[in-house]
């Protein structure tokens, strides 16, 4: 038997690379593809600014950042809030922090969670392979903040504030969410960035160009002549494009948001199976050291008092009760996966006859490669897994004056538990389905958004005016969006609201 | 393998936060000064030097995005079923149709979850005390500059790092707070318990109205719950903790009082007095920058002068005529009696809307010439009026061009003006 790396709590330098070496060693045997690792030691403050960027390592200046400071800050100041697993950047190197304040458990812990986990899921997830770059994000990022700073020096810090905030409003509508764009590349960007300059403002004028059209309005073919021909979904692409009263730089600012927004969509589809993967993989890691005896007792009492916190899920009653837990999810159901392919029972054979007693490795590569949350659960999860976390579908119906259960852990529930989970996780069904519906080219130049309604749900009332507030800062003319229940129109928003009508033009 | 990169970035780019936490105070800037104003009006004219809880209506700080709202079919899928089976009806709450799950318990801080609410540091508090006396920079900087302090303990507070965590202090916060939760309850569970072992000892009663163990039975009820409720007490409570404060203090070894003299007659209102609490406080932190122990009297006067505490010499009301002079003799009085001008350095910062009974002018002239000016630092007088100047403003014209070194006046109606009355006292020593 080895002897143990280190006991005691304290870590070094040097300790820390020593568990790096056996964790990348265990991790190559267990075949996980990484790219490098960068494994940067920061203070605790330091992590706070990591949190509040929102897992971007530069980012551009904006108050909602400073915002997200103060309050993980005293989150952390009360002892609220551990720092510790979150912070690993989809980057090519991968860069994962360790805090200085942790034991040399937790930074091992990091290690194999961050450095190994999610590292070899950025690098081989389908999501992450087609709309992320993982090389060039630094740069762009890099480019994006020297272009805003830029901007507020032009144009003053507001101007730019002002802007920035309406894009945020409109970040989750602001992805592709089936076409795959070019991934970015700050060079790129770079060089085209004058080009698009000029391109940009020839397109918009070339759009507008027949404005005013004097009787335009009533022209019946004119009035069939819809733009955008399609709708489209993707509402600060379209503003970016096509927008008649935004400045280049605006447009600019408008696209960096835009790009941002893309780069990190692939993160909110795969929270469950991401988080899950690098649970699922400091486990096992962690495990295989104890085997080896690079870990002795004391470490692994630890270990395992953090891990179980970690997948804790407290149950729909818990006051703690928030959702459920991505770690506990994801890392229950690869876990069942394994044991499928290592002790497959009757049941196993049942329902997922090509997995049971397959290779596991081979089988988990697979499925973290191949899926998103949505498909990934529909896929995988087993009348097991539903069995131990005791899930259950409830039906919360309009006009209905109770909630109705519709499906437990049980041979008739199986099913739709697995099916009503997957949809869950479905981010065109959790965020509103918006698109840009029609612009009136020839009138008054509104822009018509609709929101088609998923199961009779409506929109929030207060926050949708809010947000049309921004739609209609940076489109300039009157923003009406319809929500809409099979065909028929439920619900009218405007920004300037009824009655009021005016532009930014003058 | 190595393929490793292990960097240590513990000492480049501390703050990365400094320019969106700056972004974020600008851009809330009117709440805080409301913050701020409200705390110079509620603290101790000696307690400025420290940061203030700032709350914002979450409305306010709202980010709003497109989302559902309540409405519409939903199926959702939960964990931990315990019960239920498929099939089963529960009846929704009254009014409430969405599937809310009921987070978001008020904290115990009594900050509504409607509030955002955040620390600004010492520093950022002076900042927004100093724009509103439109501080000249290097005035500022003097003020908050730390060259020749030197950190000391300063009691507790209750909001601090971990790593500034007393344990002692909190623990023993904790057990008080137990005590004084459970303690009534624990008593009572003790009556119970006796009374139960009492009634076990007896012997039965006939009626069935007064059986034992009917009695029994209703004592052990009372006495679960108790019992259950003492279990409820958390063992420590956020409420409890307690964090060491550090304070900077200077290092200069000597010692002055400061004079706070003001008209309290009737004509002087409270947004008068309010201005004159923001001269008070900087003449204070001038002083505390310049000396290890300060020392303030407050003496308050209409008719007649008094000594009094802070809270009265802001607060109370009075109504009457005015004679300046009477707070210059008891000033000169207390001066004799408590500090030798050879021990201490003596400060006085005057305040009043300008009204003195005529013939009382130029008793008060003398005084200050032969009496107290002699025998302080620096004198200054603000006179908070729009109206035109009476006799007082005239006498005191003289004082100063006979003492341009030691005596300053200026008249004002607003916090923005008070700083050149103390431009003197500011400028660099040439020596």
């Amino acid at each position: 038997m080895t002897k143990p790396i280190s006991s005691g709590s304290d870590w070094s330098f040097e300790l820390i690379e020593e568990y790096d070496r056996e964790i990348a060693r265990i991790a190559a045997d267990f075949g996980l593809d990484t790219y490098p690792n960068q494994i940067e030691v920061i203070s605790a403050e330091q992590m706070m600014d990591a949190y509040s960027s929102v897992g971007m390592p530069v980012g551009y200046h904006h108050w909602s950042f400073g915002k997200q400071f103060m309050a993980t800050q005293k989150g952390y100041r009360r002892g609220q809030m551990g720092l510790a697993y979150e912070i690993v950047i989809n980057s090519n190197p991968c860069i994962a922090y360790l805090m200085e304040e942790n034991t040399m458990m937790m930074q091992a812990l990091v290690i194999a969670h961050a450095s190994y986990g999610h590292n070899s899921f950025f690098k081989n997830n389908y999501l992450f392979r087609s709309w992320t770059d993982a090389s060039s994000i630094i740069d762009y990022l890099m480019f994006a903040r020297n272009y805003v700073a830029e901007c507020e020096e032009r144009y003053g810090v507001e101007e730019v504030e002002a802007i920035l905030d309406s894009c945020h409003a409109l970040m989750n509508q602001g992805v592709d969410r089936y076409k795959r764009p070019a991934p970015i590349s700050a060079e790129e960007e770079r060089r085209r960035q004058k080009e698009r300059e000029e391109y940009r403002q020839e397109q918009v004028n070339d759009l507008w160009r027949t404005i005013p059209d004097m009787g335009g309005d009533d022209d019946p073919e004119s009035q069939k002549r819809r733009f955008p021909a399609e709708p489209q979904e993707n509402l600060l692409y379209f503003i970016e494009k096509n927008a008649p009263l935004l400045e280049t730089w605006q447009r600019e600012l408008v696209r960096i948001v835009r790009k941002i927004a893309q780069y990190f969509y692939p993160q909110r589809q795969t929270q469950v199976m991401n988080e899950g993967w690098a649970s699922f993989w400091h486990y096992t890691i962690v495990h295989r050291m104890y085997d080896e005896g690079l870990v002795d007792d004391g470490f692994m009492l630890e270990f395992l008092q953090n891990h179980t916190a970690v997948i804790y899920q407290p149950p729909f009653d818990s006051p703690y009760y928030s959702g459920l837990n991505p770690y506990t999810l994801g890392f229950n159901i690869y876990m069942d996966l394994k044991r499928m392919c290592e002790n497959p029972t009757e049941e196993d054979q049942a329902w997922f006859p090509d997995i049971a007693g397959s290779d596991w490795q081979q089988t988990l590569d697979f499925a973290m490669r191949n899926f998103k949350d949505e498909s990934f659960i529909l896929q995988y999860l087993s009348p097991r897994v539903i069995r131990d976390l005791k899930l259950f579908a409830i039906a919360d119906e309009e006009g209905d004056d109770a909630y109705e259960i519709k499906a437990i852990h049980d041979d008739r529930g199986y099913r739709r538990v697995r099916e009503k989970l997957a949809r869950q996780y479905n981010l065109s069904y959790k965020d509103p389905n918006i698109q840009v519906w029609n612009v009136n080219t020839r009138g008054d130049r509104s822009l018509l958004l609709r929101h088609t309604r998923v199961d009779g749900i409506p929109m929030a009332d207060d926050d949708t005016q809010e947000v049309l507030k921004h739609v209609h800062r940076l489109w300039g003319f009157d923003v009406v969006l319809e929500s809409v229940d099979n065909g028929e129109v439920k619900e009218r928003y405007r920004m300037p609201p009824e009655g009021g009508s005016h532009n930014n033009a003058a | 393998m190595g393929m490793s990169h292990v960097v240590d970035r513990r000492l480049n780019g501390k703050n990365k936060s400094a320019v969106n936490r700056n972004r974020f105070l600008r851009r809330y800037r009117k709440h805080i000064k409301q913050a701020v104003s409200e705390a110079v009006h509620n603290r101790s004219i000696t307690d400025m030097e420290q940061g203030e809880q700032v709350s914002i209506p979450s409305e306010d700080i709202h980010e709003p995005v497109f989302h559902h709202g309540a409405g519409g079919n939903r199926e959702m899928v939960h964990p931990g079923n315990k019960e239920f089976v498929t099939g089963d009806r529960l009846p929704k709450p009254d009014g409430g149709s969405g599937g809310g799950s009921g987070e978001g318990q008020a904290s115990d801080q009594g900050e509504g979850m409607d509030e955002f609410v955040f620390q600004i540091t010492q520093e950022e508090f002076l900042d927004f005390l100093f724009d509103d006396l439109e501080l000249p920079f290097l005035v500022r900087k003097k003020l908050k500059s730390a060259d020749s302090y030197q950190y000391v303990h300063a009691g507790f507070t209750t909001d601090g790092t971990p790593a500034k965590l007393n344990v002692v202090r909190s623990l023993r916060k904790a057990y008080a707070r137990r005590i004084s939760l459970a303690g009534k309850r624990k008593r009572r569970i003790r009556e119970l318990e006796q009374q139960i072992a009492a009634l076990e000892a007896q012997p039965d009663s006939d009626d069935p109205a007064f059986s034992r163990e009917r009695q029994i039975e209703g004592l052990q009820e009372e006495l679960d719950e108790l019992r259950r409720q003492v279990k409820r007490i958390p063992w420590i409570d956020e409420i409890d903790l307690r964090y060491r404060q550090h304070r900077r203090e200077p290092k200069p070894s000597t010692s002055a009082v400061m004079f706070c003299l003001m008209d309290v007659s009737g004509s002087m209102t409270q947004v008068h007095k309010d201005i004159a609490k923001r001269f008070f406080i900087l003449l204070y932190l001038f002083l505390q920058k310049n000396y290890k122990h300060i020392e303030v009297v407050f003496i308050r006067h209409h008719t007649a002068a008094k000594e009094v505490d802070e809270e009265e010499f802001f607060y109370s009301r009075e109504t009457g005529g005015t004679i300046v002079s009477s707070a210059l003799k008891l000033m000169h009085r207390i001066i004799e009696e408590r500090y030798p001008s050879d021990d201490w350095n003596i400060y006085a910062a005057q305040a009043s809307d300008g009204d003195n009974w005529n013939d009382d002018s130029p008793i008060c002239r003398r005084l200050l010439e032969e009496k107290i000016l002699p025998m302080v630092q620096y004198y200054s007088y603000v006179e908070i009026t729009p109206h035109e100047h009476q006799a007082l403003w005239e006498e005191y014209e003289t004082v100063q061009a006979n003492f341009p070194d030691r005596f300053a006046m200026q008249q004002l109606s607003d916090a923005s003006e008070i700083y050149p009355v103390f431009r003197k006292l500011f400028e660099p020593k040439t020596a």
